[in-house]
Order: C-alpha cells, then sequence, then structure tokens
C-alpha cells in the first residue's frame, strides 16, 4: 500500500511539473500568438490587437503568480486556449480531433509490439545459441534505423511503387466518419503501414531486454528445482522463468513508453496520419503556440496514465512490492 | 577488465592491454570499431571532402545519379552528396558527443550525490530524476527548439542533455548505494579521508563502466533523437547534420524522384552509427554481467551440441593467468 501511495504523491508532482513547465515555457519564448495572428491576418486593422490579446489571454494581467493562478483556473475548467490555426476553433476541439486517432494506431501498435516482442525475448533466452538467438545483433540494426527513415522506405515500396496500402492520410477522403463499414474498412488500410513500422522498430527493444533477463533468471535454483520435478518444458519456461523475467519490462514499460510516443509522432509526420503528431507538426511550422501547449499537456497526461497503468500491473504481478517498497 | 586485474604484475603493459582487447566480446569490438571509423571521418571528413557541401550549380535542375565526379551522385540543385555526407557525420557525432558529455556530468553529479548522502537529499533527488524521466521529451523539444534561435549546436545540445540526463543518474545512483556500503568505502572513511575524496578515489573509479555504458546511450539518444528533430525541420537547416540531409532530400521528395544516392546515404550512416553503439552498450553489459558472456571453452563445447540448456551449469569466465 505504501508503494502505491509513494508512486501516487510521485505522480502528482510529475504532472504539477508538466503543467508548470507548460506555463513557463511561452513565458521564455520570443514570440507569442497575437503576434503571429496580426502576421498571419493583414487585413486585420491595429485595434484588433487588444481584442485579440484578450481572447488568447495575454496582455498586461497583473503579476506572474496571478497568471499562474488564472492558468491552472482555465486547466481546471478544461480551457487550453484558442488555436491560431484553425482560428476560431478551440485547443480542446482540434485535441479531440486528433487525439482519438494517435490514441487507437500508437496504443494498439505498442501493446501488439510488447507481446510480440517479449514473447520472441522468452524464445530467444530459453534456446540460448539457437539459430533465433544467434540472429538477435540483425535486430540491433533495426532497432537504430531512424523510425521515419525506415516510415519512407516502407511507403514508397507499398504505396508508390507496389499501390498495396494508401500513401496519406488516416481515412479516405469523402467518406463520412462514423460508426460504418466503409469507414473502418478505410481506417484500418490506412492504418496497417504505420502501425507496422511501429511495431517493427519498437519490438526489438522489447525482445533484447526480456532476452537477456530470460537468461539471468534460467540460471536461477528455483528454475532448476522445477526442472527437478519434471514439470514439462512449457510449464517451466512460462512459468517459472518467464513469470519473474517479465517484471523489469513491466517496470522498463514506463520508461519506454515516452520512446514510443515520440517516434509515433515522427511517423505521423512521414504518413500524414491525422493524430497529434503531425496536428503538432502542423502547429509548429504555423507558429501555432496553443496548440502546440496543449498537445504536450496531452501527451504529458497520457505518458503518466500509462506509467500509472503499468505500476498497478507491476504491483499485481510481483507480491514482493505490496510488502515493501521496491523503488 | 577482470583479466587485466588478475594477470600477473610482471606482465609487460603491452602483452596485457592485447590479452584485454582479445578479452572483449565481439559485439564490443565490432561496435567500437564501427564507432572509430565515424569518429576518424568526424576528424578529417570536412579537410578530404571534395567539394564544398553548400556548393550549387544554378544551371542544374536534376539530381545526378553516382557518376566520376561525383561518387555518390549529386542533389537535385547540384551539391555533392559525398561532400555532404562528409561534413555531416561531423555535425551529428559532434553533437552527440557534446549532448553526451553534459548529461553525463548531470548524471554524475546528481547519482553520486543522491546515492552517497541518502536520507531526505536522496529522496528530493531522486524524485527530481524520476520526473525528468517521465517528461516526454520529443515534444518539449520541438517546441523549445522550434522558438530558440538556431544558432548553432551548443543550445541544442544543452536542450537535449538537460532532458537525457535522468536515465544515467538514476543507474548511478543505485551503483552508488550498493558502494557506499562496502567495506573498502568504510575502511577508507576510518582512516580519516574526507568526503570528497571518497566519493572521487573510491566510488567514482568503480562506476567507470557504467558511466560509459550511460555516455554511449546518450550518444544514441541524440543523434537520433537530432536526427528526427531536423527531418521535420526543427533545426539550423544551413549548418550540415545527417538530419539536415534528410531534411533537405524529403523537402526534394528525393523517394519519391528514385534518387537512392541522395536519401540512402544519410539513412544508413546513421543506421549503421546507431548499430555500433547499441552493440558497443551490449558489449559493455556482457562485461559487467558475467552470465550474459561466455567462456571459450563452453562456446567452443556448445558448437558440437546443441543450444545452450538451462539446467547446463552457468558459464562463468575462466581466467587462463600466464606463468
Amino acid at each position: 500500500m505504501r508503494f502505491i501511495t509513494r508512486r501516487l504523491a510521485f505522480y502528482v508532482v510529475a504532472a504539477w511539473t508538466a503543467i508548470t513547465i507548460n506555463f513557463v515555457i511561452p513565458h521564455l519564448l520570443p514570440s507569442n500568438p497575437v503576434q503571429v495572428m496580426m502576421a498571419r491576418h493583414p487585413e486585420f486593422p491595429p485595434s484588433a490587437r487588444r481584442a485579440l490579446e484578450i481572447q488568447f489571454g495575454l496582455g498586461h494581467q497583473g503579476s506572474l503568480l496571478h497568471q499562474y493562478v488564472v492558468y491552472l483556473g482555465h486547466l481546471v475548467h478544461g480551457n487550453l486556449g484558442i488555436s491560431v490555426l484553425n482560428y476560431p476553433a478551440s485547443v480542446v476541439e482540434v485535441l479531440n480531433n486528433t487525439v482519438p486517432w494517435t490514441l487507437l494506431l500508437v496504443g494498439s501498435a505498442t501493446i501488439i509490439s510488447f507481446v510480440i516482442g517479449t514473447l520472441l525475448g522468452i524464445f530467444a533466452g530459453w534456446r540460448r545459441g539457437g539459430w533465433f538467438d544467434k540472429a538477435l545483433p540483425a535486430f540491433t540494426f533495426v532497432q537504430a534505423i531512424p523510425y521515419f527513415f525506415l516510415a519512407e522506405l516502407v511507403l514508397v515500396l507499398f504505396s508508390s511503387d507496389l499501390h498495396i496500402f494508401p500513401a496519406y492520410g488516416g481515412y479516405q477522403l469523402g467518406d463520412t466518419i462514423g460508426f460504418n463499414g466503409t469507414f473502418i474498412a478505410s481506417a484500418l488500410t490506412h492504418s496497417i503501414l504505420p502501425a507496422l513500422t511501429i511495431i517493427v522498430t519498437s519490438m526489438a527493444g522489447w525482445m533484447l531486454q526480456m532476452r537477456n533477463v530470460m537468461i539471468t533468471t534460467i540460471g536461477e535454483d528455483f528454475v532448476l528445482a522445477a526442472q527437478a520435478k519434471g514439470l514439462s518444458t512449457r510449464r517451466i519456461m512460462f512459468t517459472y522463468a518467464a513469470r519473474n523475467a517479465i517484471l523489469p519490462n513491466i517496470a522498463g514499460f514506463a520508461l519506454a513508453i515516452g520512446f514510443v510516443i515520440a517516434g509515433a509522432l515522427v511517423m505521423e509526420i512521414v504518413f500524414s496520419y491525422p493524430g497529434v503528431g503531425y496536428q503538432l507538426f502542423q502547429a509548429v511550422t504555423n507558429d501555432d503556440f496553443p496548440v502546440m501547449q496543449g498537445i504536450f499537456l496531452a501527451i504529458s497526461a497520457t505518458v503518466l496514465v500509462c506509467c500509472l497503468l503499468a505500476d498497478v500491473v507491476y504491483v499485481l504481478a510481483d507480491p514482493r512490492v505490496r510488502t515493501r517498497a521496491a523503488y | 577488465m577482470a583479466i587485466a586485474v588478475q594477470a600477473p604484475v610482471q606482465t609487460a603493459p603491452t602483452a596485457r592491454r592485447g590479452e584485454f582487447l582479445r578479452s572483449m566480446p565481439l559485439k564490443a569490438k565490432v561496435g567500437g570499431g564501427i564507432l572509430a571509423v565515424f569518429v576518424l571521418i568526424a576528424i578529417i571528413g570536412p579537410a578530404i571532402a571534395p567539394y564544398d557541401p553548400s556548393a550549387i550549380n544554378a544551371t542544374q535542375s536534376v539530381a545526378l545519379p553516382p557518376n566520376a565526379h561525383h561518387l555518390l551522385g549529386t542533389a537535385v540543385d547540384g551539391g555533392d552528396i559525398l561532400s555532404q555526407l562528409l561534413v555531416s557525420i561531423r555535425g551529428t557525432v559532434v553533437l552527440g558527443v557534446l549532448t553526451a558529455t553534459f548529461a553525463a556530468f548531470l548524471s554524475v553529479a546528481f547519482g553520486v550525490t543522491a546515492g552517497f548522502l541518502g536520507g531526505v537529499a536522496d529522496e528530493g533527488l531522486s524524485l527530481v530524476m524520476n520526473v525528468f524521466l517521465i517528461l516526454p521529451a520529443l515534444p518539449l523539444l520541438i517546441i523549445v527548439l522550434g522558438f530558440l534561435p538556431h544558432s548553432g549546436q551548443l543550445p541544442t545540445a544543452l536542450v537535449l542533455s538537460i532532458l537525457g540526463w535522468a536515465w544515467g543518474a538514476r543507474v548511478i545512483r543505485a551503483q552508488t548505494l550498493t558502494l557506499r556500503g562496502r567495506d573498502f568505502v568504510a575502511a577508507a572513511r576510518e582512516t580519516g579521508e574526507p568526503t570528497w575524496r571518497l566519493v572521487v578515489f573510491e566510488v567514482l573509479p568503480n562506476e567507470i563502466s557504467l558511466i560509459a555504458a550511460n555516455f554511449v546511450g546518450t550518444f544514441l539518444y541524440a543523434i537520433l533523437t537530432s536526427v528526427a528533430l531536423a527531418f521535420i525541420g526543427v533545426a539550423n537547416l544551413s549548418s550540415w547534420s545527417l538530419g539536415v540531409m534528410l531534411y533537405w532530400a524529403q523537402n526534394a521528395t528525393a523517394i519519391n524522384i528514385g534518387a537512392w544516392w541522395w536519401y540512402l546515404p544519410p539513412g544508413l550512416a546513421v543506421a549503421i552509427l546507431g548499430m555500433s553503439l547499441v552493440l558497443l552498450n551490449f558489449g559493455l553489459d556482457e562485461l559487467g554481467n558475467p552470465r550474459l558472456r561466455r567462456s571459450t571453452k563452453s562456446r567452443r563445447r556448445a558448437r558440437g551440441t546443441k543450444a545452450w540448456r538451462p539446467t547446463d551449469p552457468t558459464p562463468v569466465q575462466r581466467l587462463e593467468v600466464a606463468p
């Protein structure tokens, strides 16, 4: 229980840090949304500046502390400001249109890659020195290829040359977004290439770590004891060795998820996938500060929730942490 | 490393070094070798580049495939790809080394302090480490670097290291915690050594391999992240790096016009450089964890038999000490 409360306290601090960084950054940077809006719309009269300042919540509003309190108040009410690029749409509306795409694509791809990678790692570690284990160094190459570079190669091969999969977007333009057969089919075919790229590039990490821990675990006495009892190989492999070897992988999940999301952001840009990454890219190229901040907050929140889930799974999987704080 | 320690004292230093090199895991040798080639190119690359990488030919409007004048072909504007590659490798390697160095300082400072002091200081510093570990680095980097004036590599390296030191600090803290309680530290303390001497002369030398492994890891992170950032245009696009090369290739749709000599060299360079770092890190890992390593004897035996089975005795490196 102590473990859970400690971790919860940590997440509160982490969330507060992310929120505060999000508040501080615009104050350190040289430009602001109003200047960008005025530059984007030369037809606006100079008098519009004041109106925009009020709308974007800028201008002279007292001390920094006061601004911070106002910012926190807005945040509690789900008010993240207004998008410059999609003016006058709010940042929350922009996020509502993009987050589900990323969540579905990256979420399912990450789970698939974790499961496949861990399973392959179990086999590689068990049959140490077997043909599959010998082929492992090849995976370090895959791991080191930049995500987006592989994405581009895959894109050219399967889309431009072979015309098997669509080249960009998340669905066929013209399809009505909704819960109907044609839309779901179109969304699925559009997600296969990006998902495959994420799975291929992120799988190697899970696999290599699982393999190494598996090898260490197999050397433990309890595995030898299980073998001496004459248990079936499958039982020893999964319920004795892998059951214990997977713990560092679960603990590492929290750290890796940040990297996976980062890679997926760049990938979305390559595939023009209508998710958070592509939106972030457009926001950066168009100086859309409020959307950038909103996306940073959304991603931070996602990472924190993922880590919390990983912690819960860890507590369920490892009875030792329930009695004493492991880290 | 164990061999270097146990070898007899009278052995000549050169022989000892040779033995140490031979005892390095194969992965570390391959990785270190490839990395050495990249470092060499980073040093002499701009000097041996046949052309000015930024020179353009105003009359040219197609990307030329490799030919006698341009060994790796040209870009659409006539820029020589080989020269760009040679100069870009320096840019990327320098950024990686700078970032890894800054991050190593930060992680040693935080990790050793937290581990050695313990108590409330440890709790506080660990909290800071874990928060930095969990913050999503890439979106933050995009936002911060997108608005910093692109003055050069130093700001980029600083921002990258500020977001990349935490993992190393955590590992070093854990190692310091175990070292702090060892007898030789206690003995040094009893002789009246001041704390800073305990840290610098007793604890740090035992963490060198860990710090090296983290240096390599941060190097890899810096390269992959900076290349990704440059690829989407968040970088100083007028100074050459592998990511900037990929950005210009992508900008001119090099892949769609089939100019493989334009986009493959920088992409492969990143992948091979990254692979060398991953291999080097695995090698360092094997050096520190004997269970991941297999003695030449057991390897020789394994060649005749099937794969290593869990019931086999734990392979331990056998030390053949020269008479």
